[in-house]
């Protein structure tokens, strides 16, 4: 699709990004030579385990690395014509909040206690539009009722600790798309909260998605919300992509060993009804064996090497290129593709 | 499975009053378990399932006897220990552990993890000397996957997958009966998630284990469990074999709960009815059926009158009017 002539616009492009932290064992790479691009409209999916770079590369776009310890270290992210690595932090303030902006994963602590809800939205709309007062609350009021938050008139001069979990996702999404911003990266959105209140979320980003053209960059580490809601997926692992492809094809045709095992340690709903006995023990799931190696230690090689059942001496020498593989828009950085894919 | 239950839980309550001013006038009750009956034999998992703030670890702590009971009996062995002395119930703690879900906070940080690991021996004293204690803890260590000479390091040297194997280790080391499960692996990811359940199930296959696996993960509960509850504020409104209430749920929370779970296939595009709203306020619950408020098919009757856990095919139960 993405090799097609009539291109779609591109609204995010980070190229070659790499984003270094300061630790006392030395230097570590959490986001290394990371590059993707994101359309309009479009929902990109960023999976991976913790520590493997995908909140950093969040922080980096959006320039919030905590310096020091963290550096930008190289790369570009270009948003229309303009690279965000290269201007000022006041032309960047402009950005965040107003054509980039960000949903965390705890709703709690990501707003501000002691301010009213109002106060929290309508402050972005002031800054960034300029807005007066009174015309900022009926934004925000409508902001409120956009997200399907009964009585906003109420909600709007609340404080966030008297709403629930799912209440305030969706005050903060509210927050976040209130100056139409054209990316929207949502870490995590619904990692906290519950599966019901969680399907109501997604659906609502999505819902908005459409009516917005908001492109949205998904950070998860839930394969199952990935497959529905993104078109397009990047897996991540120690802060390189490893995997690249349209949704429908990464899990149809999986081709790195480190995607593969995760898509097969899920435990799936409804995979053991009917299958055998109810006594008899649960088949065992799929596992990776070993951990996500710290940022200092990461092998040069191909850095999944060291938990991977079909690494051999080439893996542990030097790191795969990511290569397009017969399926179209799907890339993998892999030297044994062909003796994964069975 | 069949034999006498290990656990036998009855009508078992527990509110929390809510007090206010300088008095400590009771203003309101929590009713975080109102009600829950079952059983687990010996080998056998129960899952318990269902949103935040249901009450599911509520029950786990209770049965435990961490929180003492409003109501109701457990029986443990045929033993009741719902309103047992402290010193009575201590040899009986040895048969009952607890894991708890997040292995980074449940981790004393300045202890080593040998000594975590063997400090409930030293205090039931367990074995003659240190080093009999000593050579338990290394055991403890290899059936969990960790090197024994991990034992000299601290927690943060642990990862979390790790941590939580430190946790099983801990609850296994007076070789308990049973074990409650809080969220065991919630805070994993899926590739030490998929470690950590294996390892539960080796661990039952090889001990005969009995859990009670709270979680609020659907999945992963139909991947290791024998019998599933489903609770709603306080109750449970379902309950259920496995196999059974994966593939014929009955109650609309369950059918609702198995909808909005995430299906890994992009393929499948299910159309799902969402549940709207959130639980609502365990101090005032809604009138007769709890889950009224929510429910798609919600009748007159359901806001009146209480449902009540009765068999709607062999084995299985649910609270529903309609059914």
């Amino acid at each position: 699709m993405e090799t097609n002539s009539q291109s779609p616009e591109v609204v995010l492009d980070v190229d070659n990004l790499t984003t270094e932290f300061q630790t006392p064992e030395g230097l570590g790479r959490a986001v290394d030579g990371l590059s993707f691009n994101i359309n309009k409209g479009e929902t990109l999916g960023i999976v991976g385990e913790s520590g493997c770079g995908k909140s950093i590369t969040a922080l980096s776009i959006l320039r919030l690395v905590p310096s020091p310890p963290g550096n930008i270290a190289g790369g570009s992210v270009r948003l229309g014509n303009r690279d965000l690595m290269q201007i000022s932090e006041r032309e960047m303030r402009d950005v965040r909040g107003n054509d980039i902006s960000m949903i965390f994963q705890e709703p709690m602590t990501s707003l501000n206690p002691v301010l009213t809800l109002g106060y929290q939205i309508t402050e972005t709309l002031r800054r960034h539009e300029g807005l007066a007062k009174h015309e900022a609350t009926a934004r925000a009021i409508e902001m409120l009722a956009l997200v399907q938050i009964p009585a906003p008139e109420r909600r709007v001069k609340e404080f966030p600790h008297q709403l629930s979990g799912g209440m305030r996702q969706r005050a903060m999404i509210a927050m976040a798309l209130s100056c139409n911003p054209r990316v929207l990266i949502a870490d995590e959105p619904t990692t906290a909260l519950d599966v019901t209140v969680q399907a109501q979320v997604l659906d609502l980003i999505k819902d908005l998605q459409e009516r917005l053209g908001t492109a949205v960059i998904l950070i998860t580490h839930d394969l199952g919300v990935v497959a529905e809601t993104a078109q397009r997926v990047i897996v991540m692992y120690a802060g390189r992509k490893v995997e690249e492809a349209p949704v429908e094809s990464l899990f149809a045709n999986p081709q790195h060993p480190y995607t593969r095992g995760l898509l097969a340690s899920v435990p799936r709903l409804g995979a053991t009804t009917g299958a055998h006995s109810s006594d008899s023990r649960p088949a065992r799931l799929a596992e990776i064996s070993g951990i996500v190696p710290p940022l200092t230690e990461i092998p040069s090689g191909c850095a999944f090497a060291p938990r991977c059942k079909q690494a051999t001496e080439k893996c542990t020498a030097a790191q795969p290129p990511l290569e397009e593989t017969e399926h179209p828009g799907h890339r993998v950085a892999c030297w044994h593709t062909d003796k994964v894919a069975v | 499975m069949s034999d006498a239950p290990i656990l036998q839980v009855k009508d078992l309550k527990k509110h929390f009053l809510l007090r206010k001013g300088l008095f400590g006038g009771v203003s309101g009750r929590v009713h975080a378990v109102d009600g829950v009956s079952f059983d687990i034999g010996a080998a056998e998992t129960l899952g318990l399932v269902g949103e935040s703030g249901c009450g599911k670890s509520t029950v786990g702590r209770t049965v435990l006897r961490l929180l003492n009971p409003t109501a109701g009996t457990i029986h443990v062995h045929g033993t009741d220990i719902s309103t047992m002395g402290a010193r009575a119930l201590r040899p009986l703690r040895r048969q009952m552990q607890i894991i708890f879900q997040d292995p980074f906070s449940s981790l004393d940080p300045r202890m080593k993890a040998g000594d975590i690991v063997g400090e409930l021996l030293s205090v039931h004293n367990v074995g003659d000397t240190r080093s009999d204690r000593r050579a338990r803890v290394a055991e403890l260590f290899s059936h969990v996957g960790l090197r024994e000479d991990q034992m000299n390091s601290y927690p943060h040297e642990f990862s979390g997958g790790q941590r939580q194997r430190l946790g099983i280790a801990r609850a296994l080391s007076l070789n308990p009966e049973i074990i409650i499960c809080d969220e065991p692996v919630s805070a994993l990811d899926v590739s030490i998630q998929a470690q950590v359940i294996n390892l539960l199930a080796d661990l039952q296959a090889e001990f005969g284990l009995s859990y009670l696996f709270i979680a609020h993960d659907l999945a992963v509960v139909e991947h290791i469990a024998h019998r599933v509850a489903v609770m709603y504020l306080g109750r449970i409104v379902e309950f259920a074999e496995k196999h059974e209430l994966f593939s014929n749920a009955q109650h609309p929370y369950t059918e609702s709960l198995l909808d909005a779970v995430p299906v890994p296939d992009p393929t499948i595009k299910h159309t799902r009815r969402r549940l709207q709203g959130d639980v609502p306020n365990p101090i005032d619950r809604p009138s007769g059926c709890h889950f009224h408020t929510r429910c798609p098919y919600a009748e007159e009757r359901c806001r009146v009158e209480e449902p009540i856990l009765k068999e709607v095919a062999p084995g299985h139960l649910a609270a529903c009017h309609l059914k």
